[in-house]
């Protein structure tokens, strides 16, 4: 009976596990297919790398996704470990409540709605200032308002998991407050503002929505790039490049945990062996 | 207790004597909830004070309004002199070691220590020799490289006081400072803190919740309830002649009797009870008006069991032993008397008992006696 159930539990695994994943993998063995034509097995080949390579339009979109995405996780990792610090720290101010609303109200907003209303700011803003362009600035800006989020949450959790003594001790022995934040609370938070610019930055990486929306002529990022080819027809050298994009979000998604679990087992340690 | 000229060892008895820690009319609300309720305390120079309480009764309030982590909602903070109430934490003449220890996880034991030197800008090789002499009374020294998270609980314990030491405070306020440790390892480190503070000359301020850690630590104890202090005084003072059944329970246990005082002389008083048809003689400094409703209290450790009836002036009861609790060095008898009331007597075990295994068994009846001189009467 047990053995029966745990071969039902474990066949489930298999197949919730397919389902995420085997798409994904086929994705990636078909990068490496010689055949100009997406699904048929043509044999082992690099070209589509190389074509990928050449193409300067290609260059021209990772690089401003990348830069993006580098100006786009700094940001949020400032301002987001300020949001989360001001959170837990500074007691209940006035108006707590909808500051912790309008901070994680990104988090389930529908990135259309999002978009669409980022758009119009700018817009406006062009037409009362001539500022900004559309391009990088929008782009960034409209990424820094939803990774914020998500790095205010880490440090949140961060901060309440931390307690108080131990910048309390600091204080204790003679640290001023701003002292007790470089000596204290950022070394400790160090791991998880880490984390929260790994998570901004993958997630500035993968977004398409809001991206179309406020990116102005002439400025595709690596998501848009691919969506507008695969539009007009699936070509062998998008799987390549969607390839890349994979085994880059996984490095930045990995790292991002390993940091996070390992923060939490210092954290439990210290716990535990009290 | 013998009156004594010299007042260096209990300065609290002497009328000129000037506190070093002075609070006066400290309150402390949170919202609705009133922590800390106007409260008055003398603490003296060199003193070991406790403060006693169970959880929730403002002790651990108390003690962070001292460090400086929270303001008073009323009152003022006076120590050696000088008003604290506004000063913050990082200016104020006082370490704290806390439950936790809050020893810096990122740091070694020596940068840990080193921590609070630093900030008040003392010259390097200072800094290390004042160091390593705190490290090595705390019997650290080999340690000085290791992070928190490599050292047992007893060594982070002291790295903690080593820490708070360090910067020779005038005053140590200590959390729950054993709290965390095994018992054999705490009964160990309360001489060790007593030795220190002996040492040092240090006033230290204990908050705990372990009634028999604050008698054996302390110059005198506080007792909290509800925000207000209860009773305050020497151990010996507190534990014998509690003021308050609230105290008597609370400092070890007591057995109370309800009555009404039906003579009162100067030196004792008569309490009758009408429930249990007896008189109880009680040695009492104070005449009290007759009829007044008091509790009689008596200690498990101040009663004595007899198979039969002594004479009746001492005070007697009679009842049946219910249950037998045998804790190797003692044994707790809990004897049913003629109200039901369960009365606890601790008995040492002086002699073994010889063929059965207690010499007074389950179902005996037993003659309760004690001294007029070993109870206390209280009002309230």
């Amino acid at each position: 009976m047990k053995q029966r159930r745990s071969t039902f539990i474990l066949s489930m695994l298999c197949f919730g596990l397919a389902f995420l994943y085997v798409p994904m993998i086929l994705l990636i063995i078909y990068s490496f297919n010689y055949s100009k034509l997406v699904p048929v097995w043509g044999g082992f080949s690099t070209r589509w790398y190389t074509v990928l390579f050449e193409s300067e339009e290609m260059w021209a979109a990772l690089g401003l996704s990348l830069r993006i995405a580098l100006v786009n996780a700094t940001f949020a990792m400032i301002l987001g470990t300020l949001a989360g610090i001001a959170l837990v720290r500074f007691g209940r101010f006035r108006g707590r409540t909808l500051f912790s609303g309008l901070i994680t109200a990104p988090l389930v907003m529908p990135e259309v709605i999002t978009g669409l209303s980022l758009l119009l700011f700018f817009i406006a803003l062009s037409h009362l200032f001539g500022w900004p362009q559309r391009g990088f600035t929008t782009i960034t800006i409209a990424h820094i308002t939803f990774s914020l989020a998500y790095v205010a949450v880490i440090i949140q959790s961060r901060l309440s998991g931390m307690g108080t003594d131990l910048e309390d001790a600091a204080q204790d022995l003679g640290a001023r407050p701003l002292r007790v934040m470089f000596d204290i609370t950022l070394p400790l938070l160090a791991p998880g503002m880490i984390a929260g610019w790994l998570l901004a930055f993958t997630l500035s990486l993968d977004d398409l929505i809001i991206a179309s929306f406020v990116s102005g002529p002439g400025s595709n990022t690596l998501p848009m790039l691919i969506y507008s080819r695969v539009k007009v027809g699936l070509r062998p050298d998008i799987n390549a490049l969607a390839t890349i994009m994979i085994v880059m979000v996984t490095i930045g998604v990995l790292l991002a945990c390993w940091l996070m679990i390992r923060q939490k087992h210092l954290l439990d340690r210290d716990a535990n062996t009290k | 207790m013998p009156q004594q000229t010299d007042y260096s060892y209990r300065p609290w008895l002497d009328a000129d004597a000037e506190p070093f820690i002075k609070l006066r009319g400290i309150s402390k609300k949170f919202d609705e909830f009133t922590a800390v309720d106007n409260v008055d305390l003398d603490i003296y120079k060199g003193e070991l004070f406790s403060l006693l309480g169970g959880s929730g009764c403002g002790k651990t309030t108390l003690l962070r309004m001292l460090a400086g982590f929270e303001t008073p909602s009323s009152g003022t903070i006076y120590i050696d002199g000088v008003d604290m109430t506004e000063v913050p934490p990082y200016a104020r003449p006082i370490n704290m070691m806390f439950q936790s220890y809050a020893l810096f996880p990122h740091m070694t034991v020596e940068q840990n220590v080193a921590y609070g030197l630093k900030r008040d800008k003392i010259p390097k090789d200072e800094i290390k020799r004042r160091v390593e002499e705190i490290l090595s009374m705390v019997e650290l020294s080999d340690f000085v490289k290791r992070k928190p998270h490599q050292l047992s609980g007893g060594q982070r314990q002291r790295v903690a006081l080593a820490r708070a030491l360090v910067k020779q405070p005038k005053v140590l306020l200590l959390d729950e400072p054993l709290g965390a440790l095994d018992k054999r390892l705490r009964e160990q480190t309360q001489f060790e803190l007593i030795n220190i503070q002996d040492q040092l000359g240090v006033t230290f301020v204990v908050v705990t919740h372990d009634q028999e850690e604050a008698m054996t630590l302390s110059t005198r104890m506080a007792m909290m309830d509800a925000g207000k202090f209860q009773q305050i005084g020497e151990p010996t003072e507190v534990y014998e002649y509690p003021e308050s059944r609230l105290v008597a329970n609370f400092i070890g246990s007591a057995n109370m009797f309800e009555g009404r005082v039906t003579q009162s002389d100067v030196g004792h008083v008569v309490v009758t009870s009408k429930e249990l048809d007896v008189e109880f003689y009680t040695n009492h400094p104070m005449s009290i008006i007759e009829g007044t409703k008091v509790w009689v209290a008596v200690r498990p450790e101040k009663i004595t069991l007899s198979k039969t009836s002594l004479d009746a002036s001492t005070n007697q009861l009679k009842g049946v032993v219910v249950d037998i609790g045998y804790h190797g060095k003692t044994s707790t008898y809990r004897i049913r008397i003629n109200n039901d009331q369960i009365i606890e007597v601790s008995v040492p075990s002086q002699k073994r008992p010889r063929g059965e295994r207690h010499s007074i068994d389950w179902d005996e009846e037993i003659y309760l006696n004690w001294d007029q001189s070993s109870a206390v009467v209280l009002m309230k």
